[in-house]
């Protein structure tokens, strides 16, 4: 029998890294910043926090390293986007090569070790699962109701408009950046710490590029991003537990699905926007798009 | 140092270049590798690592070895192959299935280089292959499983379907099953050699299903550390994991490929190399067990090792009839044996194990 | 303090000037990486970048910089018209793929008849399948506004599972022991893509690049459509006054891109790669993205930038074979050369003037 119960505990184990990175692409994104290179910045946030909770033996301090390490990794990518003004496709693609490379360079000490255990929490989850649940209406209250929120969606749907009602849009968009960068490390690090608990290059496997789907899946709203993060990290445990239930399974197909499923929503709200019945949640309108004042 | 100009342009200077007399006396043995995965891995390539490096102090200056790690199978492996072969390297491992098509290509055009390839089926004059009967130590941590479940439910992380991989988990239900006949196997299939969040995902889903000892075929230590918050047991995989014992991992099987290429290098060095086709299992010290720990009873350990010696002196072979086919009719008569050949495009389960088969 | 000031027109200069310096920082930064890490930093460099040319095994590595490099240019000399015009497609390498995969359909299914038909027949499989696998996005984004950043994205994921399933399913090889992958097509004389003058590294694939690349350079400064496309790119308002027609410049961008993509995945099946695998695609259309980029979406720069991509692959090699350099070296090395150019670029897009 398949316990429901069971496979939701596995799935929030699953989600939980693909869901700290998703919200914070989603923060980047809402004020208009495409950053492709949240791999890059997981695997950085993989081996800064493994190699700090090793040495120290603490897992907290691990996980502060590892959103230490995220922000830094996107504070690069914050310097070339917003001051050198260069294209964020671009941009991202080379920070995801970047982070990939640099960890597997110099993660080489630290391959063989073992991480210390990792923090309980109520009901037998973890501290980080609950951190990642509580993330989700901090992030939703952050962008739908505090004044801060409200001024980094203005800046990422019209970043002209914004600057010309006087916010400054450079900064709110390089603190998106950096919480996004914060948020990818926590969620490599919970990959390294609390899944693996091992250190290898190249760990986290695509997390980052799901973390990505995750947030067009979402509309841009956190809620949506736990559901995606769900969906995701869902149909992998699912077809899994089927598996081990001895259910014949077209393995491949069904990991397509959550794609096709992604598509179809972003297709769904795209419609909804372009054909005018307009409802919450839509693309930002100025995501992707560098911003130069002129004046 | 190699004149630039020998090298320049034609092909028949690429030969000419790459025919110079094997060895000339005095001079070192050029050994190259080629590896499928980083060297981190902590499994497959992780051991064909320590072996070369066992080469190394076996030989000391006599040989110098170099490798290139993380070629993709495919263009990228024939390029690594040709590299290697141009930078003076008179021997050529590559260890892993996929550069099958890739070591055959460049063998052709450097028959004076003795290349050996891992798992593959594909020989020349000039290009072995090398395999290890994984199976054999399927059977020895198959017996332990089988007494080691309480719930009678035995799981199996699978890497691809394909016969290697079918063999081992026939080989551990077979064993599983002869200590305890109501023994299930439970294969979760992740596709990949290496994913250790997917892996650890699988060792997840086995456990809630009821397992609560598997076997893995893939390389990272992911589903130990499952097992270990679950309170389940496993096995060390391709290395011994031996950071994981005494519990969870209660003992492990280790791809130990330093006899092997310890054996082919000597005779690369006195000129008796040969081509053919090897796959050696426990008796050749290729397949290991690692040690089995304390927390295995002392009576099933004995019968482990016990098992373990009557494979490695060739009095027993797991496949040994009578076994039938998963859908019920006849593989091997009493007594009979399976035939390598038959193992090598093994494509289907035996009776009893009620997973379907990937399509 | 600074301000920066754009310019109307980016002078030739800097354009020329930016990739070099982006190249040289990157030599500097990587030695001092190496000597961190406690390589020789001279001889580290000498490898990667020297070596593969005048090394002592060059004669072997030049025409292997033409292997690399073929699809490299060949995909992104299609991606550039798109940037060019604003089209962000960043999932040529799921058309690549795709275009792999019909390409070997068409092989696999002549098996084993020998014929003349069967390469052409196979380059327009693999064309169309790229094509239509670009057309997806596009049309997404016609009638319905979805991003073509994002659907491109998602479709690269899709791609990456029909060729998991072809290799294990439909495409595998019915003699090769239930291991994954299909036939080898360098096995197969009509479908087959062979180096054509020995030890050139000239395949059909490389041959096509170059076509690709005449033919973008020739749309792009002599023809109207290249004009349209630059218009779009720089002023779109504009250019709905010029005319325009902003869907058909997304489907002809996107569609375009996508057949040379699959183009240069069908080279690769049929050539080098030989045999569609779980791991076929293997980053040549997120590499073709920096190409592009690196290359300042001129035809010109991308062959210069597509060899040089090609380089560091070929010299990351070297470098591991014959000073232990990790293979991760050569991520680090593209990633740091794209940072450094789009940081230089400022110079070429803007005039730095102190601000009064």
């Amino acid at each position: 029998m398949i316990d429901p119960i069971v496979v939701f505990v596995l799935l929030l184990g699953a989600a939980t890294p693909i869901l700290f990175a998703a919200l914070g692409e989603l923060v980047a994104e809402r004020a208009g910043v495409l950053n492709l290179g949240v791999e890059g910045m997981m695997i950085g946030g993989a081996l800064a926090g493994f190699a700090v909770a090793n040495v120290t033996g603490s897992t907290a301090l691990g996980f502060v390293a590892a959103a230490v390490a995220g922000m830094a990794l996107s504070l690069i990518f914050a310097a070339l986007t917003q001051y050198l003004m260069s294209n964020q496709v671009a941009t991202g693609l080379a920070l995801a090569l970047f982070g990939l490379g640099l960890t597997a360079m110099f993660g080489k000490p630290y391959e063989g070790l073992k991480a210390p255990s990792m923090m309980a929490g109520p009901l037998g989850l973890n501290l980080m699962i609950w951190l990642g649940l509580i993330m989700v209406p901090v992030t939703w209250w952050f962008l739908m109701r505090s004044r801060a929120g409200l001024i980094l969606r203005a800046v990422g749907e019209n970043h002209d408009a914004a600057h010309g009602l006087g916010y400054p849009v450079r900064r709110v968009r390089i603190g998106a950046i950096a919480f996004g960068g914060a948020m990818a490390g926590l969620g490599g690090a919970y990959i390294s710490i609390a899944t693996v608990l091992q250190w290898t290059e190249g760990m986290t496997a695509g997390a980052g590029w799901i973390a990505l789907a995750i947030v067009v899946f979402a509309q841009w709203n956190p809620w949506g991003a736990l559901a995606g993060a769900w969906l995701f990290g869902g149909v992998t445990v699912l077809q899994l537990r089927l598996q081990a239930a001895g259910v014949a399974l077209p393995v491949q197909l069904l990991s397509m699905a959550p794609y096709l499923a992604t598509i179809i929503v972003l297709v769904a709200i795209s419609a909804r926007q372009k054909f005018g019945r307009s409802g919450g949640g839509a693309t930002p309108g100025s995501l992707g798009q560098p911003f130069h004042a002129l004046r | 140092m190699i004149n630039r100009r020998t090298l320049l342009g034609s092909a028949a200077a690429l030969v000419a270049a790459s025919s110079l007399p094997a060895l000339a006396q005095g001079e070192k043995l050029k050994i190259g590798f080629i590896y499928v995965g980083p060297v981190g891995d902590g499994g497959w390539t992780f051991q064909h690592d320590l072996a070369r490096q066992a080469v190394e102090k076996e030989y000391g200056d006599k040989v110098e070895t170099t490798f290139i790690e993380s070629v993709p199978e495919g263009a990228d492996a024939e390029r690594a192959l040709t590299q290697l072969a141009l930078a003076g390297n008179k021997m050529i491992f590559a260890t892993s299935f996929g550069f099958m098509d890739a070591t055959i290509n460049v063998a052709k055009k450097f028959p004076d280089i003795k290349f050996e390839h891992a798992t593959g089926y594909k020989r020349a004059d000039n290009v072995a292959t090398y395999d290890a009967r994984f199976y054999e130590g399927r059977a020895v941590i198959g017996t332990i499983a089988g007494r080691m479940t309480k719930s009678n439910k035995i799981g199996y992380i699978g890497s691809f379907p394909i016969p290697e991989v079918i063999q081992g988990i026939n080989s551990a239900y077979i064993h599983a099953k002869k200590v305890n006949p109501d023994v299930e196997m439970k294969v979760v299939w992740v596709y990949s050699w290496f994913d250790p969040a997917k892996e650890a995902d699988a060792a997840a889903a086995l456990i809630a299903e009821g397992v609560d000892v598997f076997m893995q075929h893939t390389d990272s230590t992911a589903p130990l550390a499952k097992a270990q918050e679950a309170g389940a047991l496993g096995f060390g995989q391709a290395s011994d994991m031996s950071s994981f014992a005494p519990e969870p991992r209660i003992s492990s099987i280790v791809d130990n490929w330093a006899p092997y290429y310890i054996k082919r290098v000597g005779q690369a060095l006195d000129g008796t190399w040969k081509s053919e086709a090897t796959w050696a299992g426990i008796g050749d010290g290729e397949v290991v067990i690692g040690e089995i720990t304390d927390a295995v009873p002392a009576e099933v350990k004995a019968e482990a090792e016990a098992l373990k010696a009557k494979i490695a002196s060739g009095e027993y072979h797991p496949f040994t009839g009578p076994l039938k086919k998963q859908d019920g009719s006849d593989w091997l008569a009493d007594g009979q044996k399976a035939t390598d050949e038959e193992l090598s495009g093994l494509n289907f389960y035996v009776e009893g194990i009620t997973a379907p088969m990937p399509q | 303090m600074f301000r920066l000031e754009p310019r109307a027109s980016a002078p030739l200069l800097w354009q020329v000037a930016t990739p070099v310096l982006a190249v040289i920082a990157t030599m500097i930064t990587g030695g001092l990486l190496f000597a961190a890490l406690g390589f020789d930093p001279v001889a580290s460099i000498r490898t990667i970048f020297w070596d593969p040319l005048f090394g002592p095994a060059a004669g072997y590595s030049r025409p292997q910089l033409l292997v690399k490099a073929g699809p490299l240019i060949l995909i992104a000399s299609g991606l550039a018209l798109g940037f060019r015009a604003g089209i962000w497609n960043i999932g040529a390498e799921g058309q690549y793929i795709i275009g792999a995969i019909c390409g070997a359909a068409v092989a696999l299914a002549a098996y084993p008849t020998e014929a003349f038909w069967i390469f052409p027949a196979m380059i327009v499989a693999g064309a169309a399948g790229g094509w239509a696998w670009g057309m997806i996005p596009a049309l997404l984004r016609n009638w319905f506004g979805a991003s073509e950043i994002l659907v491109s994205l998602m479709l690269v994921y899709v791609a990456q599972k029909i060729a998991a399933w072809m290799a294990f399913g439909p495409m595998k090889n019915p003699e090769g022991f239930n291991f994954p992958g299909s036939r080898n097509l360098q096995q197969y004389p009509s479908a087959a893509n062979p180096e054509l003058i020995a030890n050139t590294g000239l395949h059909w694939g490389v041959i096509a690049a170059g076509i690709a690349l005449a033919a973008t350079w020739f749309l792009m400064s002599r023809h109207i459509l290249g004009f349209r496309i630059r218009t779009a790119g720089a002023a779109p308002r504009a250019a709905r006054f010029a005319g325009v027609r902003p869907e058909r410049l997304v489907a002809l961008c996107l569609g375009l891109s996508g057949a040379l993509a699959g183009l240069a995945g069908l080279f690769e099946v049929a050539g080098p790669a030989g045999q569609i695998t779980e791991s076929f695609g293997s980053g040549y259309g997120f590499t073709a993205i920096i190409v592009a980029f690196l290359g300042r979406l001129h035809p010109l720069g991308i062959l210069l930038a597509g060899l040089l991509m090609a380089l560091t692959y070929i010299g990351g090699e070297l470098a591991q074979m014959m000073l232990n350099l990790p293979a991760s070296t050569v991520q680090v090395f593209q990633g740091m050369l794209l940072f450094f150019l789009l940081g230089f670029d400022l110079l070429t897009r803007y005039r730095i003037r102190r601000r009064s």
